[in-house]
């Protein structure tokens, strides 16, 4: 019977040799860091971090501080949505280069453009940007909106692309102007496309702006940096479940109203 | 509204049949949109005023030509190789994390569920604890777990490799469970109904239904991890994103603009590789 059996798969060489330099990097890694991990699994260090982590409770309740971290929430949503809006705009009009309307050149150095914007991370751009807007909400929102642009005007341009040409040519085969014919033709056609794109896109700035404020860009994330470098573990807690909350509900938001719309 | 009641003509005639309903989107928009400007301190001006204006001018200049002495391109390849090291051996300790709780919160190799399909309430009930430890542990942002690391155990590496580990160890966990828990069944169920132990059930059933999928899944962690270390470097948890917020402290903008140009390739090779990596082995 066993002579029956197929013959077993070749061995893939290169897959062996691949894991074994995955698993070489795996250990150059740990080798190379100044791990501090053997003092970290002390007694007296798990002593002391329970300690420190003691501290967070319980979360500082008190009327006052509720009251300032709900605003530094309102102040993260309100950065997430107009970040979110400032990229739509921008997205919007470099999509129109990006989207071959403007010749190959043109096209090709602003989708260079927005892969630069897209590939540097909110964070870095906040602390960019803090140069020339200073601490506070408003660099943040300006660095929310410079990597989203760069997301979404990629996105806009394909749908742009993507988009049936026939309606506009007929318009304007048909005597309408540039601009019309594409805000009433091809405009509509990626609206909805474009929209759900956007919504997206700011439920993931909600959790950016969370934590941006960590280089000063405003919001529960200065707060929680402001509290943390005092050791005001209390208040950190607070703010730590507030973001947790906000992200929860968020996500609870989005879920409900996606599982809404698609029934 | 009232426009079109007054002067029907107008509107009859208007080239826009939907014209009314856009005004009043735009006025809605207005008004929603102002308390989000004041809020949000949205003030463009003081971009363009003399005194931010230098500052910010000065800083641009200096990234037309990246610093490139030897001394810093040394440094800058050490940091670079440490957020390479900070995220492999972040995500190491997270899968040494994830995988223990994977086989624990897996419904498919519950033995008391064979048979009447219910689980022992102790089952059930230590299911449902790792379920949300790991729920826990990802929806605490990694950067958050930096900042706490960073002020338990001072600045440097360590605590980005842990707070990678944590935040990736609930991600890894919950998505390995779901992996395993949505590919065919037929070998698990089985194998568990003829006697097979879990563990022998988890490495002869389950796993190499998957086994693509998770590893795909890992690589692509790894790459975020790499992008995810950067970040955290910025609260002191070493690497790259360290040096990179003390030169922009210090406006030194030939420094920021050769770190992020080495950033940018990090990134893309990060996803070369990657790509490559899932193709070969997933």
């Amino acid at each position: 019977m066993n002579h029956h059996m197929p013959a077993p798969p070749k061995r893939d060489w290169t897959i062996v040799v691949l894991c074994l330099l995955l698993t070489a990097l795996a250990v150059a890694s740990f080798c190379s860091l100044p791990l501090k991990l053997r003092e970290f699994f002390t007694l007296e260090a798990i002593g002391s971090m329970a300690e420190l982590l003691a501290g967070f409770a319980p979360p500082d309740l008190s009327l006052p501080f509720l009251q300032k971290t709900a605003w530094a929430t309102i102040e993260t949503l309100a950065m997430s949505a107009l970040g979110s809006l400032l990229a739509a705009l921008a997205g919007l009009a470099l999509a129109l280069p990006a989207g071959g309307r403007f010749g190959r050149p043109v096209r090709a150095v602003t989708r260079g453009l927005l892969n630069v914007l897209r590939s540097i991370p909110e964070l870095v751009w906040a602390s960019i940007l803090l140069i020339a807007a200073g601490l506070g909400p408003f660099g943040g929102t300006l660095a929310l909106a410079a990597h989203t642009a760069g997301v979404l005007g990629r996105l806009f341009a394909d749908a742009l692309e993507n988009a049936a040409p026939l309606p506009e040519q007929t318009l304007r085969t048909n005597g309408a102007g540039a601009m019309s014919a594409f805000f009433y033709a091809t405009l509509p056609q990626t609206l909805p496309q474009m929209l759900s794109y956007t919504l997206y896109r700011w439920e993931n700035n909600i959790r950016a702006a969370a934590v941006l404020g960590v280089v000063g860009a405003g919001g529960l994330g200065q707060m929680l940096k402001y509290h943390l470098s005092l050791f005001q573990m209390q208040q950190a807690a607070t703010v730590i479940v507030a973001m947790l909350l906000l992200v929860a509900l968020v996500d609870g938001a989005s879920y409900g109203l996606r599982r809404a719309l698609t029934r | 509204m009232t426009e079109a009641a007054v002067n029907p003509a107008t509107s009859l005639h208007h080239p826009d049949p939907a014209w009314r309903g856009r005004v009043a989107a735009f006025v809605i928009a207005i008004i929603v949109l102002w308390p989000m400007l004041v809020i949000s301190e949205f003030k463009p001006w003081i971009l363009f005023d003399a005194q931010s204006l230098q500052a910010a001018g000065r800083f641009l200049a200096d990234f037309l030509t990246p610093a490139h002495s030897t001394e810093f391109l040394s440094m800058l390849a050490e940091q670079t190789w440490q957020t390479i090291a900070i995220a492999t051996a972040g995500l190491t300790m997270a899968m040494v994390g994830a995988i223990p709780a994977t086989l624990i919160i897996n419904r498919r190799l519950s033995i008391s569920r064979l048979g009447t399909g219910r689980m022992q309430p102790l089952a059930a009930l230590l299911r449902q604890v790792a379920r949300w430890l790991l729920v826990v542990l990802r929806s605490v942002p990694e950067l958050v777990w930096a900042l706490i690391f960073v002020r338990i155990i001072g600045l440097g590496p360590t605590a980005g490799v842990l707070a990678i580990a944590l935040t990736y160890s609930g991600m890894l966990g919950k998505v390995y469970a779901e992996i395993l828990e949505s590919s065919d069944a037929h070998a698990t169920e089985t194998l568990l109904r003829n006697g097979a132990g879990r563990l022998a059930t988890f490495l002869y059933g389950a796993l190499p239904e998957a086994a693509a999928e998770l590893v795909s899944y890992t690589i692509y962690r790894w790459e975020c991890a790499i992008r995810g270390s950067v970040v955290m470097g910025f609260v002191g948890a070493g690497g790259l994103g360290q040096r990179m917020d003390e030169s922009m402290k210090m406006l030194a903008g030939a420094e920021v603009s050769s770190m992020l140009l080495v950033f940018v390739a990090l990134v893309a090779l990060a996803d070369q590789v990657s790509k490559i990596l899932r193709r070969r082995l997933g």
